[in-house]
Parts: C-alpha cells; structure tokens; sequence
C-alpha cells in the first residue's frame, strides 16, 4: 500500500514539475507548480510529518504559489509566450540527476532498515523549537522582520 | 464507544451499513468508510445549502417588507430545487479569448477547498469526517488555497473587471488571514494541541449546571471570539466585507464571465466555506457539539450523566475558580511556553486533584 501510493503521488509530482517546466503559457506552467507542491505535501504526509505537509501547502501553495502568479500577472508582456523544450537545460537536469541517482545507489548506509521513529507530533516540534533552537529562532524572525521591513520601504518609495 | 443510543446513533447507522464488508482487506474498509463519510458530509451540507439560501432570501424580503419565493413549494421551500434545474439548463457561456482550462478548473478548484475545510469539523461525539492531528491548520492551509482559486477565477476570464474582483477578493481574503489565525493561537495554546476534537472535549463540563465551560464564556475567548467572527465574515465575502461582489462597481467580480451552473458552484462553494468558518468557530469558541445546558445532555448520553452528577456534587465554585486561573494562566502552572498538551488530564481528576 504504501509503495503504490509513493508511485501514485511520485507521478502526480513529476508529471506536474515537468508541464512546469515545458508548458507553452506561464500562468499554465505556474498552476501545474502548485500540483508538484501538493505532490511534495503528499509525501510528507505519507512519511508521517503531518506538521511538515500542512505547512508546505500553508506557505508553498497559499503563499508562494499567490505571489508567483501575481509576478506573472503584473509583468507579463506577451501571454503566449515562445516556451518550449530547452534543450540545454533539460540536458543539464538530466545529468543533475544521473549524478544524484549514482551517489543514492552507491550510499552504504541505504541497506540498513530505517529505524521506526515515532509520528512527528506538533508538541515535539514546538518542544525542540522552544528549548534546543530558541536562538535560531529568533535569528530567523529578526531575518523575516527585517524582510518585512525592507519589502514596506521598497513600496513606500515607489508611491513617492 | 461511549455514550448512549442516540448520541452515536450515525456512527451505528455506518457500523450497519460496514457490517457486509466485515472479512474484507483493511484498505477497502477504510476507503468504503470514507465514501461513507464523504457522501454524508455532502449531503447533509448540500441539503443545508439549499435550505438556506432560500431561508436567506425569505428573511431578507420580510425585512424589506415582502415576501421571499413563496411559489415553488410550501412556503416557497423547494425555490432551490427550481433554482438548481434552471442553472444545470443554461447555456455554458465562456468567453471566446478566456483561457479554457484556468477558466474551467476555477469554480471546481474553489468548491473542492471549500468542501475539504467541512471534513475536520467535529460534528458529534467521535463524529469528525477526518480527523487528524493538525485540524486547525489544515483548515487554514486549505483555506488558503482558496485565494489561488479566485485567481484562478479571475485570471481565466480574460475580462479587466474580473481580474480587478478577483484582486481585491485576494487582498482582502489575505489580509485577514492573520487576524483570523491570530485569535486562533489562545485557544489552541489552552487546549495545547491543534486537533479540533482535543479542543471541544477541552469545552466538556458544566458549572453550577447551567454555564458551560465553553471557551466563549470566558474574557480571552468571549474577545478572540468576536474578532474571529469578525474575520468570518470577510473570509466568506459576506456584508460589510462584499466588496468582492460589489455589484455596482465589478458587476459580479471574479465571477462576471461564469454562467449557469459553475455561477452555482461558486455561490455553493461561498456558502459551504461559510458553513466552514462557522463550525470552526462553534469548534473553537462555542463548544463544539458540547451542549449549552447540562440538562439536555442528560437526555441522551449516559456518560455526561456521570460526570454531570460529580460535578455537582464537588465544589462547583472552586472548580470554576481553579478552572478560571488554570486558563488565565498557561505558563504558570507548567513553568515554560512550550505547548505542552494537557487535553488527556482527566476533567474529573483536576477537579479534586491539589492545584
């Protein structure tokens, strides 16, 4: 059951990731995105990371995939744009991955059975935020406020 | 399971109706039990959707001083079922430079996000369609897929009034979001997990007999409380908060170029996400399924008698005291901020258990 469902969603993901990468109009191309994003919250869901998945499409598809298509939106020239196979990049992508799958199969540590950890539950995350990382967390507020900041005065100064 | 006849009697019903599959592989019980829940979840909301769309239209006519639909049926009752034949009848008009497939998927995308938000509402006891840990969020994060739909929507139609509805839509669904999620966080850092069953059984219990230990009965919750519905009402694009059907100024928004019956899906999918936020809000705030007199659960549920009689019996002015600073003050009694999940410590036991 679960190899048939990691089939299932590996299609859903790879079909979609590719349409992105090929297909001929870029709102398209965005939407089949949002498909490989769910495809990933899919997976982490059937690995147990419940939290994981819920805020991989909280913040990819509520979030990222809204901004990317406003980008579309407001900066599009010409809606049927001239995309198609990059043969270039597919051939880069293609050796990405031949070097990724020969590291994978050559790793010693693959034969070992992972061992059976325990559903990550909400309660071990905040734990593990508020007692082990509570400075990486702050560190990365201030990073995200200082974004925030930084996003207000670029539009404040245009308005000017 | 606990509780009497009739306060399981739907999950007897779906017992009975499993009992033929009694020596089949686990996965075809799990996903028969899930069609099984799927299909009630819809029909129970769809029925309701009908009701009260026409419920709205005969309350808003007698406050404008005329009758609603009063033809169709007895009271005008069956005005949708008249309603949903002229939609399904009418010509599907899209327009000719509309993008096809972003146009088509839009109504669907919004109606399946809005639909998937009613599955993690506990409607009863053991009664939740799904339930998983995360429920809370998970009605957040699709929720928030909601606003691509309306991209979608309005992206698809080719049609300046329909992009310009369907940004103002999205600008003020994410604006409030995070007032939205905000007065969230006191409830789920009480109860001390996001799942919304370990939250309304948080709501269990009576004071006195007749005030529940609802969330809304308290200062913190009777104010999240009002925010929360405040942020409702702009989340389902209901008055004051319709700029986004603002028929005067974007003729009908991101769904200007809709016809026939994805316009009803749309309309269904805005009022299944205001069945959603609403039973989100009776999950946080209103006690979920807890019912607001003690003596009504006595009715029907032979466990709450139990508790029901113990707590009268035990001090109920300590109790609603210890109860009160217990929720006044999360970090004091566990002595840290991290959301450390007390919803298993027994009602009963923090009763008469020391502070």
């Amino acid at each position: 059951m679960n190899s048939v469902a990691f089939l299932i969603i590996a299609l859903i993901t790879l079909s979609g990731a590719f349409a992105a990468a090929t297909l001929r109009k870029l709102i398209h191309a965005a939407l089949c995105l949002v498909i490989a994003f769910v495809g990933v919250a899919a997976y982490f869901f059937l690995l147990g990371a419940e939290f994981v998945g819920l805020v991989q499409v909280f913040v990819y598809v509520g979030a990222v995939a809204v901004l990317i298509v406003f980008t579309i939106l407001l900066t599009r020239r010409e809606v049927n744009g001239t995309r198609g196979i990059n043969w270039s990049g597919a051939t880069v992508a293609l050796a990405v991955f031949g070097g990724l799958l020969w590291t994978i199969l050559k790793t010693k540590s693959l034969a070992i059975a992972a061992p059976q950890i325990e559903p990550l539950t909400v309660k071990r995350i905040g734990e593990a935020l508020m007692i082990n990382y509570v400075w990486p967390l702050q560190c990365v507020g201030l990073v995200l406020t200082a974004a925030l900041i930084g996003a207000v005065v670029l539009v404040m100064e245009e308005k000017r | 399971m606990s509780g009497g006849f009739l306060d399981q009697i739907f999950l007897r019903a779906k017992e009975w109706l499993l009992s033929p599959l009694a020596g089949a592989p686990d996965w075809l019980i799990q996903i028969v039990s899930s069609l099984i829940n799927i299909s009630g979840v819809l029909g129970v909301f769809l029925t309701l959707f009908a009701l009260i769309s026409v419920l709205e239209r005969k309350i808003l006519g007698r406050m404008q001083n005329r009758y609603g639909p009063n033809r169709v049926g007895p009271f005008g009752l069956f005005q949708p079922v008249a309603d949903g034949i002229k939609m399904l009848i009418k010509e599907d008009v899209v327009p000719a430079r509309a993008d096809k497939v972003v146009h088509f998927f839009a109504p669907i995308l919004v109606a399946a996000t809005a639909i998937l938000t009613l599955g993690v509402i506990p409607y009863g006891r053991n009664m939740t369609p799904f339930a998983i840990d995360g429920g809370i969020l998970f009605f957040f994060a699709v929720g928030s897929t909601t606003e691509l739909a309306v991209f979608m929507a309005g992206w698809g139609s080719n049609n300046k009034f329909s992009m310009l509805g369907a940004m103002r839509a999205i600008a003020q669904m994410v604006s409030y979001e995070l007032p939205l999620l905000i007065t969230t966080l006191p409830v789920v850092m009480i109860v001390g997990s996001l799942s919304p069953d370990a939250i309304v059984a948080a709501q269990d219990g009576y004071s006195f007999g007749i005030l529940p230990h609802w969330f809304v009965t308290t200062p913190w919750g009777a104010a999240a409380f009002i925010l929360f519905f405040v942020s409702g009402l702009v989340e389902s694009n209901r008055t004051p908060f319709d700029v986004p059907e603002g028929e005067s100024e974007i003729v009908a928004g991101h769904m200007t170029e809709y016809s026939g019956f994805k316009y009803a899906t749309f309309f269904m999918a805005e009022y299944f996400g205001m069945f959603a936020i609403s039973g989100l809000a009776a999950t946080l705030f209103l006690g979920g399924w807890h019912s607001p007199i003690a003596a009504l659960n006595s009715a029907h549920s032979r466990r709450s008698n139990h508790e029901l009689r113990l707590e009268i019996h035990a001090s109920d002015g300590v109790h609603l005291y210890r109860r009160c600073r217990r929720l006044a003050l999360p970090g004091a009694r566990s002595g840290r901020l991290a959301l450390v999940a007390d919803s298993d410590r027994n009602r009963l036991s923090h009763a008469f258990a020391p502070p």
